[in-house]
């Protein structure tokens, strides 16, 4: 598969960016730029404002203060539309129809010739479950379905939520090799996750607390400040070293 | 408009309903069998000559309130699913436009109520041996453009609703009024003024009306098309509050 090319400079500039709902405040002061062609986790513990970030950067999500622009225009804006795509963590797709007609529809909402579905279901895996009903597939491949419908469309900058939590080691590792090589090829990945496996296949880490920015780094960086290896237990001590006051 | 995103959704809204060969069964079958009740309990009916059958009047107007109750809870509750899913605002981020997706829902539902209009038709003509005067085409016109006004309000009143539990009960609050002055069970020229001024607001009245029109005449008259007009210009109405209802942001 070949994959447009997005502008390497800063796929998505986020600026001041705060986020109210209600009296809560989600999101606050945000300031960090996303490279394109790369695979960015965003990485922070339940409640962080890692999905309303993903859903504001989308542009479903209001956003109260501050701007997002993603490839030049502010997140939401129609020009976005057809470079865009989402898979949210709870699979967005139709469970009562196949998986082919799944991926199809989303694919004629932006307009692709059919031969785009064929690659997005081989691309997941899906090729044998073509013809099944959605909702007769298992937890895994369920979430693979909601992935072809974003992959049919190609888009520039692709937001995964947890894209490979649940699935089977083999199809684990050939769909971070196909994101590696969509990035690699111009397309800006954004996953937020709070699984350290998926955060070591990432190019740059956003570490979020409490809506707020702790730090942008490498997973190589993160290891080294937070000495050790093991990912999952440098993001814990780094996540527990900063004061929360002046995390920023 | 893009007539093949809208398309798209339609050939969608369908596989969805093929896969469910049940609530095809009972969309198709249910408005039939209802339509034989009525038959029967005006079976025994002793009329002076030259008196038309009380079923020729209600059986006729059961042809247009069937399709307009069934769409409006297949549509609400179809569409609410989509709102509660998350699959409506995926789609929403999408390059659709909103009016192709409501659209695409309106040419498919009003697919199965051309269908389901057909079958009650049909029944009501060679079982049950409707007569009127007008032509059973026209009839069949009507159940089809009220099915769609149904699943226009189906589309706006799933927007007020949270849950399905919610969704059903818009059924009193929407549908039953419009039947119950519609000119069913009172003549609208025998209502209180105040019930006759809300009777005129209402889209279904215009439907039987124009039902009326085309059991008392052989030939389609222009009051018959003033009804049509009336209702689609509702249709138009209540789409475009719809779609005002399409949010592509959240709060």
């Amino acid at each position: 598969m070949s994959y447009p090319q997005a502008d390497p400079a800063a796929a998505v500039v986020v600026n001041e960016l705060q986020i109210r709902r209600g009296k809560t405040t989600v999101l606050d002061g945000l300031d960090f730029t996303i490279g394109g062609g790369a695979i960015t986790g965003l990485l922070g513990p339940s409640g962080s404002g890692k999905t309303t970030l993903m859903r504001a950067i989308v542009g479903v999500q209001h956003i109260s203060a501050g701007s997002i622009q993603v490839l030049g225009h502010p997140a939401g804006s129609a020009a976005l539309r057809s470079k865009t795509g989402h898979v949210s963590q709870s699979p967005s797709v139709y469970p009562d129809i196949t998986v082919e007609d799944n991926v199809q529809y989303f694919g004629a909402l932006h307009s692709m010739p059919r031969s785009r579905t064929d690659e997005a279901i081989d691309a997941v895996g899906l090729r044998p479950f073509a013809k099944r009903k959605t909702a007769d597939l298992s937890g895994g491949q369920f979430s693979c379905v909601s992935l072809a419908c974003a992959l049919v469309s190609r888009p520039d900058v692709l937001i995964l939520d947890e894209p490979t939590v649940g699935l089977d080691p083999v199809l684990r590792v050939e769909l971070w090799e196909q994101f590696a090589a969509m990035a690699a090829a111009g397309t800006t990945l954004i996953i937020p996750s709070h699984v350290m496996e998926e955060a070591s296949h990432c190019d740059s880490l956003l570490l979020l607390r409490e809506g707020r920015l702790l730090a942008q780094l490498t997973p190589g960086k993160l290891r080294e400040l937070g000495g050790t290896d093991d990912l999952e237990l440098a993001f814990l001590r780094l996540i527990r070293s900063l004061p929360k006051e002046t995390a920023a | 408009m893009n007539m093949s995103m809208m398309l798209a959704t339609a050939a969608r809204v369908l596989k969805q309903l093929r896969h469910d060969p049940r609530s095809i069964g009972l969309i198709l079958v249910v408005p039939a069998l209802l339509l034989a009740v009525v038959y029967y309990l005006f079976e025994n009916e002793t009329l002076p000559s030259g008196v038309p059958r009380t079923f020729d009047r209600v059986g006729l107007m059961m042809l247009a309130i069937f399709p307009f109750v069934v769409m409006f809870l297949v549509t609400s509750i179809t569409m609410l699913r989509e709102r509660t899913s998350g699959t409506l605002e995926r789609i929403l981020t999408t390059p659709i436009h909103k009016v192709d997706l409501l659209f695409g829902y309106g040419l498919a539902f009003s697919i199965m109520a051309a269908l389901q209009a057909g079958v009650a038709t049909a029944f009501a003509y060679f079982v049950f041996d409707l007569e009127i005067d007008g032509s059973p085409g026209l009839v069949i016109l009507v159940a089809v453009i009220n099915a769609v006004l149904a699943v226009a309000l189906g589309l706006l009143c799933s927007a007020f609703a949270s849950t399905e539990f919610q969704a059903v009960q818009f059924m009193p609050v929407v549908v039953v009024p419009q039947i119950l002055l519609c000119g069913l069970f009172v003549a609208r020229d025998g209502m209180a003024d105040w019930l006759e001024a809300i009777s005129n607001a209402l889209p279904l009245t215009y439907s039987v009306d124009a039902l009326q029109e085309i059991a008392a005449n052989t030939d389609a008259t222009s009051a018959l098309w003033t009804d049509l007009t009336i209702i689609a210009g509702c249709v138009v109405v209540v789409l475009i509050l719809a779609s005002l209802t399409l949010r592509r942001q959240s709060r």
